[in-house]
């Protein structure tokens, strides 16, 4: 059968006319895609039977959508890039990039100048509006605010790149502070302050730096050793069962329990290690998973010990190294010794304090690992095996101290976040959460800290942020909860993310080794290792 | 004896299903070398139409009969599924081919989180039962096989037998197996190799699409969730077969079947699955390439 390959109708054809095809093509494929699963909806009637009641406006309305888009793409988006391009060239100065163009000041001083005005007229403009509209009001005045803020950060981009991560470790250890400082002078009380903060440093800040420091732990497996494992999450359980179990049945302290752990997560690296060391590729990683998996069901099913789906709960907290409690009860409570207001703020600040100092130490140890024979070794394994055996490096102990060391910090991180939650179940633990910490990693661009760090802070942050947006139910009625599209959004968004940089957001490597001169390399070239 | 006949056929008709999935896995992964993460959901929303078509005909006709119903739930479901697993490769997969090996892995794992959230979100969280479809049940000497287990056996053979043909003696499976080889040979001889993987995908889907039909009357009940388990399965079964070999994915979908009812059947329901994993575990020890699969020779 002769395939017959026609450009000549896609030259020919006007932009505005491709566009028309390409329109008709999407709508239709949207249609066939959308029609049983947006046109229709199973529900239960009273007597429990499943019934469908028909929504051909909604699918109506996402097929047109759809169709739409395709031909604004291709109509004009496509042109206009393509025209912005050869204009770049023709007049022959350097193209302004996209930030370029976003970031100019006119619109940086109309973006203060907005945002102030909103600011001072808010509680007029709030009587002025109504409840309804006020809202659109505080939804542009903080975007407003997001602008000028990202303007000031594009204009000093040289010096925030120069100094990133000094820049970085120290507006994490500012972060608490600033955010109780800035609640107080808005709420009008240092109490309120404190009450304020804890959504912002537990459920921004403790969250994201607990990925961070998963995804770093898995970077020395994947992104170091290149050794793909799908099933990172059981060091994690291991680490957060260990703490769990030893602290609630014996009353163990944390602090002797968290190197317990980590010891614990990385003896069952090593393990995992023994009976993968000849797999490769795909085998390899499917074991890690089928191992994420026994591990799991293991502590669902062993409910003599695990106390199966139910958990465990009652986990104590974390005490001032011994010195002070964060229990109100106590005699030694942090507020009674230093003869402060009680507030539940003081154990999350504490607890993030914390984290930052496990993420730093994963950071510090990845870090110096890397320069010693060991790291050197792992990165080697990465680029050649083969070259690697013939130079005399011992490949068994080389992937078994990446296993066990990843499994180490990954105990580390669980036996946190048991104190942390105070309660674990193998809810936690599922296949999912090692999905997403392997996205996170390989996002931020394999063996990259900073880069898997940003990429931490915009996957969990970004989908944290989707808990807070309410002002949607105002665009789309009061039934519309955006809680509901977050894992939608958040699958979509890795797609969309990779498909836009499949090398990850860090580009560009340092080189332990080098020559003469050290100059940072394209992440191109670095290999993602065979197994 | 008959226990064990019993359990027996219990696996071959649970192994049949993981069989049809685990092919889509193999396929997939011989002619691009990647994981295709989202195929369990795929087979997960061919089980959804097929539930939405049988509601349809329910709600249409006042009586079918039940194999008009099954061919024409089958049929819907192989072509929508068919075109979702299209849309994805061409969304997800195609401009990333020829990236690094991550890359495609990632965007899958997106999309089978994606591809389960927008089931939940537009279908709603709660298990779907349907009324049995078929429910006879016949006796012979002491084991009972119901007629549901033999449609869902023979279904498997003819498609199986289908698909033998269709890769070993068309045009259509000689470029597929061109293109699992050498895809940049195969392109200079003139084989599209990018409608070729798109058939692949289209191929494997519809046959994940048929399993989730047989899923939904065996079972009787689909949730949103319900693509990940059979395709962990289905994935396990692939790779212990050696994954990239047809013949393998559907003997290693008629081992995990027959581990897991043997498990549950003698030792402990609760850890069918730890034994399933563990003896693969155990076999690719022994056997680094699976069961069927070629060594994959290393060259310097």
């Amino acid at each position: 059968m002769a395939v017959t390959v026609s450009p000549e109708r896609d030259v020919i054809a006007t932009p505005v006319q491709r566009a028309v095809r390409e329109a008709f093509y999407a709508g239709a494929i949207a249609l066939g895609l959308f029609v049983l699963f947006i046109g229709l909806k199973t529900g239960q009637n009273i007597s429990n039977e499943l019934v469908l009641t028909t929504r051909w406006g909604l699918l109506a309305a996402v097929v047109i959508a759809t169709a739409v888009g395709r031909f604004l793409y291709v109509a004009y988006g496509q042109p206009f890039l393509a025209s912005q391009k050869i204009a770049d060239v023709a007049t022959g100065l350097l193209p302004d990039s996209v930030a370029m163009r976003f970031f100019r000041l006119p619109y940086f001083i109309a973006a203060l100048v907005i945002a102030a005005l909103l600011l001072v007229l808010a509680s007029s403009l709030d009587g002025l509006l109504g409840p309804g509209l006020a809202g659109y009001a505080r939804f542009v005045r903080a975007l407003a605010i997001i602008y000028a803020l990202a303007s000031v950060l594009f204009y000093f981009r040289a010096f925030i790149h120069a100094h990133f991560s000094a820049l970085g470790i120290a507006a994490l250890a500012l972060y608490p502070i600033i955010v109780v400082v800035s609640l107080a002078l808005y709420g009008g009380s240092i109490a309120a302050g404190f009450q304020g903060s804890l959504k912002w440093v537990d459920n921004f800040g403790i969250q994201i730096l607990i990925y961070v420091m998963l995804a770093w732990g898995l970077n020395i497996v994947v992104g170091l050793a290149g050794l793909l494992d799908l099933g990172y999450v059981a060091f994690y359980a291991v680490g957060a069962y260990a703490y769990a179990l030893l602290g609630t049945q014996y009353g163990l302290s944390f602090w002797i329990l968290l190197p317990a752990a980590g010891a614990m997560a990385a003896f069952w690296g090593v393990l995992l290690g023994f009976p993968v060391l000849r797999l490769r590729g795909d085998y390899l990683a499917i074991v890690t998973l089928a191992f994420g998996e026994i591990i799991r069901l293991v502590l669902i099913n062993w409910r003599e010990v695990t106390n199966g789906s139910a958990g465990i709960s009652g986990i104590p907290k974390v005490t001032f190294f011994g010195l002070m409690t964060f229990n109100v009860s106590d005699p030694n409570y942090i507020a009674k010794v230093l003869n402060i207001a009680t507030s539940s703020a003081y154990y999350k600040i504490f607890l993030y304090y914390l984290i930052l100092g496990l993420c730093l130490l994963t950071a510090f140890v990845t870090v110096r690992l890397r320069r010693m024979p060991v790291g050197r070794a792992w990165e080697a394994l990465r680029e050649d095996e083969i070259a690697c055996r013939s130079l005399g490096i011992n490949t068994t102990t080389t992937k078994l101290t990446a296993f066990a060391t990843g499994a180490m910090f990954g105990g580390f991180a669980g036996s946190f976040f048991a104190a942390r939650q105070g309660f674990v179940s193998p809810e936690s633990f599922v296949f999912l959460e090692s999905a997403i910490i392997l996205a996170i990693v390989v996002l931020g661009g394999m063996g990259s800290l900073v880069g898997i760090a940003v990429a931490a802070l915009v996957m969990i942050g970004g989908t944290e942020v989707l808990r807070e947006l309410d002002f949607l139910k105002q665009v789309f009625g009061p039934d519309f909860t955006p809680e509901l599209y977050r894992m939608l959004l958040f699958g979509m968004a890795m797609v969309i993310v990779m498909l836009w940089k499949p090398r990850g957001f860090v580009g560009s490597r340092e080189p332990t080794a080098f020559l003469k001169e050290r100059r940072a390399v394209s992440g191109s070239f670095t290999k993602e290792g065979h197994g | 004896m008959q226990y064990f006949v019993q359990q027996l056929i219990n696996g071959l008709t649970l192994g049949s299903i993981y069989g049809l999935i685990a092919i889509g896995y193999t396929m997939v992964y011989g002619i691009i070398g990647m994981i295709n993460f989202a195929h369990g959901d795929i087979f997960m929303v061919g089980a959804f139409t097929a539930l939405i078509v049988f509601l349809i005909l329910g709600a249409m006709f006042y009586s079918v009969p039940v194999v008009v119903a099954l061919l024409v739930m089958m049929i819907v479901a192989m072509l929508l599924t068919s075109l979702y697993n299209w849309t994805i490769e061409k969304v997800a997969y195609r401009p990333l081919r020829g990236s690094f090996r991550l890359a495609p892995l990632i965007t899958a794992i997106g999309m089978s989180i994606a591809l389960s959230n927008f089931v939940q979100v537009t279908q709603g969280p709660r298990n779907k039962p349907i009324p049995p479809m078929v429910s006879k049940v016949y006796n012979i000497e002491g084991i009972s096989v119901s007629l549901k287990q033999i449609i869902i056996v023979v279904v498997t053979a003819l498609l199986l037998a289908l698909f033998w043909y269709l890769v070993n003696k068309t045009s259509l499976g000689r470029a597929q197996r061109a293109c699992e080889q050498d895809r940049k040979m195969a392109a200079l001889l003139g084989i599209d190799v990018d409608r070729t993987i798109s058939i692949t995908f289209i191929m494997g889907a519809a046959l994940a699409a048929v399993a989730g039909t047989l899923f939904l009357m065996y079972y009787g009940v689909i949730a949103f969730s319900d693509g990940f388990v059979p395709g962990v399965k289905a994935f396990t079964a692939a790779v212990l077969g050696g994954i990239g070999s047809l013949p393998g994915a559907v003997l290693g979908g008629l081992m995990i079947g027959f581990i897991e009812s043997m498990w549950s059947a003698y030792f402990s329901i609760d850890y069918k699955d730890v034994a399933a994993f563990s003896i693969l575990a155990i076999v690719l020890i022994f056997l680094p390439s699976g069961i069927l699969g070629r060594p994959e020779v290393e060259k310097v």
